[in-house]
């Protein structure tokens, strides 16, 4: 896995958004494959695939969490041949007016979100930002055509290209969360020449974004003594100001710190970057940690769970901005620590220790 | 079943002329530096041996006498130039403030990619996450000045403030529609070629690709005091704001222009009234062949033929435009029958055009 660009880049293209991961869920499949024992799909569409341990039966378990479900749009009405649109996840409708997308209708469309012209918007509307029910899908199709081909309930992707940038960065839509699953990928592929003796879960969850849905049942098939949760984290950029929430990009990772976290499992992970000298941030998770975390923490007995964070700049626009070298960490990170894993490491796993 | 032929629904581009206009589109001539597309036409007029000149403002202006007699003197124009970016500062580490060249919305920008600098290097336009913004914040329009163009943490000095960027969009032919950036003009300069290489004999064509059309039509004027013509014509690209409004129940009846109802004719706009004798032509030339044209609602906006109907003594100026959805936006949209048409109306006009047209 010297290079993870070609991987990341079809994982980055393959449509997949929250609840109809089935697109990229068959790319990730195929990547895993070959580096892994098992693999099988949840009841609800999240990916699992096991790369089994050395030690003897039964070995313990870690769970490798990273969403692969995109945020997008979903077609709510159709008229004079335009579509109308509702978010999937969290959408902010000023990045909208002007951004290229794909209507997945009968056959595939490439489209634009377009912005009216203010006569045709309320008058309340001004020179303010356009509410996403007053924006529209322009097909380029003729009003007949489109009613062939799209119905209330397509979904619609983002459709912005992936771009390289100066000093390995990265932009695109979907990076969130795709460049985890990459940093898993990466992971895997270390561990094919390491002895480790648990076995390795690694997961791909369904609907992050909407209802944490992958996060809260994958963990109750899989059992895993402690969980690694790889999503992106914020980092400095444009607008963003001096704000505690903000890591550098391409610096180093975060490493997820508050409610969401077990303390003697941040303490191992951090040992362990320490002692590789990957650089790392405290990435700062007061409350809740916006990650599968949230919901891998509280299934069945409740699972210790540590959060691996890639800044990015952008969250949620279809030009997220991140650095290949800090996707490179978090999955050497992982393997690293995973090959080191003792039989026993879940019983240092306590409080006030 | 044979769909039933009609000469005047069927489009008649060729690949050749949509290549064309592609390599139009994905060139970057911000106003002020048109050179990429300059260079495309003066490449496209080696082979016609005409009458070649690129003056002072870097006009591209060529001749092309008829060979019958009362021949007229018409000047056609189309603008080289686009709507887009300066660089205006290095903030380091890929980060750029910079300002528009152009009527840019703001609320269009956030979100986009762009193209910086002779190589066109990638950049984006980034915003702050929804995640860290408050719902009142969301309720506020970015302005231009809270916005970088960030093209990655090592750009160094590859780019530099002076340095004009455009928006990456890639042209794309999608069913009946073209959907690319700088439609506005490059379809009145691919129009213009076209009319260049198949000009009639009853008119010496004076066509003028111009610069600076977008900040303030400053190529055209100097290039109508180089030429002298009798006609003005501009033929440029205009709003088809024919959506539907919000409240389902009203009409929209500010369109402008229409999609699919073909060239769009000038009567008034803000910059010129069109000479009557003029547009009287142009619409029996187009009724005369059933040729669809519109009106295009008098109106605000202005052409080339704002600067153009003012030099010396005058000029009777009209302009013709092909109507354009989402116009001065990161892609705007048109139909491939309203360019046919449109250049089917001109090469019909020209075709009929005597010194009679100016007869009061």
């Amino acid at each position: 896995m010297n290079d993870i660009l070609p991987l990341l880049k079809k994982l980055l293209n393959a449509p997949g958004l929250s609840g109809h991961e089935e697109p990229v869920s068959q790319i990730i499949e195929e990547a895993w494959r070959p580096l892994v024992d098992e693999i099988s799909r949840s009841r609800i569409g999240s990916l699992h695939a096991l790369k089994k341990g050395q030690a003897a039966e039964p070995r313990p378990k870690v769970m490798l969490s990273a969403h692969m479900d995109a945020i997008g749009l979903m077609v709510t009405t159709i008229q004079d041949g335009l579509l109308r649109i509702t978010e999937v996840g969290g959408v902010d409708a000023r990045i909208l007016p002007g951004q290229m997308v794909t209507v997945h209708g009968r056959r595939d469309l490439p489209g634009m979100v377009v912005q009216p012209p203010a006569f045709l918007l309320p008058a309340e509307v001004g020179k303010g930002p356009v509410d996403m029910q007053y924006l529209f899908v322009d097909v380029g199709l003729h009003p007949r055509e489109v009613a062939e081909v799209v119905r209330v309930g397509d979904l619609v992707s983002f459709a912005q290209l992936p771009l390289e940038l100066s000093g390995e960065t990265m932009a695109g839509h979907t990076m969130d969360n795709r460049v985890s699953v990459a940093a898993v990928t990466i992971c895997l592929d270390l561990l094919q020449r390491r002895h480790h003796d648990w076995d390795v879960w690694a997961v791909a969850t369904a609907q992050e974004e909407e209802t944490l849905g992958g996060a809260l049942t994958s963990p109750f098939q899989i059992q895993p003594d402690f969980a690694i949760v790889i999503d992106v984290c914020f980092a400095k950029g444009p607008g963003g100001g001096a704000s505690w929430r903000l890591l550098p990009l391409g610096k180093g990772i975060g490493l997820g710190w508050g409610a969401n976290i077990h303390p003697a499992l941040y303490k191992a992970m951090q040992d362990k970057a320490d002692e590789l000298e990957i650089p790392y941030s405290r990435d700062l998770m007061p409350r809740m940690s916006g990650t599968d975390a949230m919901g891998i923490q509280v299934v069945q007995s409740g699972i210790p769970c540590v959060v691996l964070g890639i800044p990015l700049r952008y969250m949620h626009t279809p030009v997220e901005m991140v650095s290949l070298r800090d996707i490179r960490r978090v999955g050497r990170l992982m393997a690293e620590f995973i090959t080191d894993l003792a039989p026993d490491f879940t019983d240092k796993l306590v409080w006030e220790a | 079943m044979e769909r039933e032929k009609n000469k005047n629904t069927t489009t008649e581009i060729s690949q050749g002329q949509i290549d064309l206009l592609a390599k139009l589109c994905n060139a970057m001539a911000v106003s002020g530096d048109e050179e990429e597309v300059r260079q495309i036409i003066l490449e496209e007029l080696k082979p016609l041996a005409l009458d070649v000149k690129v003056d002072a403002l870097g006009n591209v202006l060529v001749t092309r006498n008829g060979s019958a007699e009362n021949k007229v003197r018409v000047m056609i124009a189309a603008h080289m130039d686009e709507i887009g970016f300066m660089l205006v500062n290095d903030e380091e580490g890929g980060l750029f403030e910079f300002v528009a060249i152009g009527g840019i919305d703001e609320r269009q920008l956030v979100g986009k990619s762009v193209i910086v600098g002779k190589d066109h290097l990638p950049g984006v336009i980034g915003a702050k996450p929804i995640h860290l913004t408050t719902p009142e914040e969301r309720k506020t329009a970015l302005k231009l000045d809270q916005m970088r163009i960030d093209l990655g943490v090592d750009i160094g000095k590859k780019v530099k403030p002076g340095d004009r960027a455009t928006f990456a969009t890639k042209f794309a032919q999608i069913g009946p529609s073209i959907r690319a950036k700088a439609l506005d003009d490059r379809l009145g300069v691919v129009n213009l070629l076209e009319i260049i290489k198949h000009a009639p004999e009853n008119i010496d064509l004076l066509a003028a690709f111009t610069t600076q059309e977008e900040v303030g039509l400053r190529g055209a004027g100097v290039a109508a005091y180089h030429f002298d013509p009798q006609i003005g014509i501009a033929l440029d690209s205009t709003p088809a704001n024919d959506l539907p409004v919000w409240d389902a129940e009203e009409e929209n009846t500010r369109y402008n222009t229409k999609l699919d109802h073909g060239p769009a004719i000038y009567l008034m706009d803000a910059a010129t009234i069109a000479d009557r004798r003029l547009v009287d032509w142009l619409v029996s030339s187009a009724e005369a062949e059933h040729i669809p044209w519109q009106y295009r609602q008098p109106n605000l906006g202005g052409t080339d033929a704002g600067a153009i109907h003012k030099v010396r003594e005058g000029v009777p100026s009209v302009s013709v435009s092909v109507p354009q959805r989402y116009i001065h936006t990161a892609a705007g949209m048109i139909r491939l029958e309203d360019w046919a048409n449109t250049l089917r109306l001109m090469q019909a006009a020209l075709g009929r055009l005597t010194p009679k047209v100016l007869n009061r």
